[in-house]
């Protein structure tokens, strides 16, 4: 079947199965590889994208449920060179190890901090609850998430 | 890698549209919601359906709202709304109770109350929570609309009362004065499914339960409903120790399998200890909104 979505602002068309799960088409039909397939079975959070700027799984979504929406990878985090500074905040609080869970946590610490800019730590620890970090470093990634709400609003004082 | 077998996708945009193409598919056609309970099954080969017919874009069943004194929820309401709702947090707080320990917030973002009730799982917790409040769900076909109430909706494990060429459309929930209510939840680590679950609802009247519903998660086949503690309840005034006894009963009346998540005793245990706390947050919310 044919699909039409837009992917990190770029309208994107192909044929697909309609069996085919939306990070299956984001790392093999369109190359973005950013996007982690982890568990497979909606527990660990690694597929995790954002899908009319919510974070859902995208092992657990089909590619055809996405006609008409727009997805959000990690990839659209960075612009120009320049880090979100929630993927700033990861590399100053050395919020990673091994890095697998990395894309997940980074695109739902993005949406928690759009709808929340400055979530106490256990708003952040339930909102990277659906994310599973091996490495066991969640209490660097919410310091990162906390890094980053602090200085997003640091650099937006007419907001205050 | 796990990947559903092939089939045939199709996508509703309105109620008739979804009933005209599950009358047209016939019975290996299956409504596909949020998906975090279907598509599981379907990469485990559990379910296999020919056809998903997709209802994410019947935007008109997302509603939460009160209406002939009843709170009427469209199916396609999703997790994440019925936890923020504050129409549901001051009429019904069970559901902000089970809502906020149900998989994870990623999860809750896609998952939606018809799909939840349909699946029909004993270890969810919407179906006890609509259980104990009385809750009625609109079936709907080609000829119209039906209600059922939620002890003839789960016919069985994974069973419901949705016929061929119909689906779930709206839950609703009477709304009758002095209410309070309370989920209460025992998990083995944040959002996993309940080791055991209990649902409260109750309604007091001039000092004595007018009404009450209890209802259990995950101690039996289906979600248990114990009517038995609620007869013994109905109209007599709140008290711990008659809620001791509710305990007891609920222990009694559930009938659990031993599993990974722990042995029947203990499960029989927590069903009573949860009815209990249940009961008596329930009061309490209920005592608190009279004064």
């Amino acid at each position: 079947m044919h699909v039409s979505t837009t992917v990190n602002g770029e309208q994107v068309s192909g044929e697909i199965e309609p069996r085919q799960l939306l990070v299956h088409f984001l790392r093999e039909t369109l190359g973005l590889t950013g996007t982690h397939w982890g568990c497979d079975t909606s527990n660990c959070g690694a597929c995790v994208v954002q899908m009319d700027g919510q974070p859902v799984k995208s092992c657990t979504v089909l590619t055809a449920m996405c006609e008409g929406h727009e997805i959000r990878t990690v990839e659209a985090l960075e612009v120009d060179g320049r880090l979100d500074s929630i993927q700033q905040g990861f590399h100053e609080r050395h919020a990673l190890q091994c890095g697998f869970c990395t894309p997940g946590m980074l695109m739902t610490a993005r949406a928690l901090l759009d709808e929340n800019p400055d979530p106490t730590d256990h708003e952040i620890r339930t909102a990277i609850s659906g994310s599973i970090c091996r490495c066991t470093g969640y209490k660097n990634i919410v310091s990162a998430v906390r890094w980053a709400a602090d200085h997003e609003a640091a650099a937006s004082p007419q907001e205050v | 890698m796990q990947t559903p077998a092939p089939f045939e996708y199709e996508r509703a945009t309105s109620v008739e549209g979804a009933i005209a193409a599950l009358e047209r598919l016939g019975t290996e056609a299956r409504i596909i919601a949020g998906g975090h309970s279907l598509l599981p099954m379907m990469k485990l080969r559990l379910a296999s359906p020919e056809h998903l017919i997709d209802i994410n874009e019947i935007t008109e069943l997302a509603y939460i709202r009160e209406q002939d004194d009843e709170i009427r929820i469209g199916a396609m309401t999703r997790h994440v709304e019925l936890l923020k709702s504050e129409l549901l947090a001051r009429r019904f707080p069970h559901f902000g109770d089970a809502e906020a320990e149900i998989a994870d917030p990623l999860v809750r973002n896609r998952g939606t109350i018809g799909g939840s009730l349909c699946q029909a799982d004993a270890a969810e917790d919407l179906s006890a929570v609509c259980s104990a409040a009385k809750a009625q769900v609109v079936i709907r076909g080609a000829g119209g609309e039906r209600m059922v109430g939620m002890d003839d909706f789960h016919v069985g494990p994974y069973m419901t009362a949705v016929g061929a060429g119909e689906m779930l459309t709206e839950v609703r929930l009477p709304v009758r004065p002095g209410a309070g209510s309370a989920h209460e939840k025992v998990e083995r680590r944040a959002g996993d499914w309940a080791i055991a679950a209990a649902s409260a609802a109750l309604w007091i009247d001039g000092g004595k339960i007018s009404d009450v519903g209890i209802a259990l998660s995950a101690v039996g086949m289906t979600t248990i409903h114990v009517t038995r503690a609620e007869e013994l309840l109905r109209g007599k005034p709140p008290s711990d120790g008659l809620f001791a006894q509710a305990r007891v009963i609920a222990a009694e009346d559930c009938s659990p399998s031993a599993d990974g998540r722990g042995p029947i005793d203990y499960k029989r245990h927590l069903a009573g200890v949860l009815t209990q706390r249940a009961l008596r947050r329930s009061t309490e919310r209920a005592l608190k909104q009279e004064a």
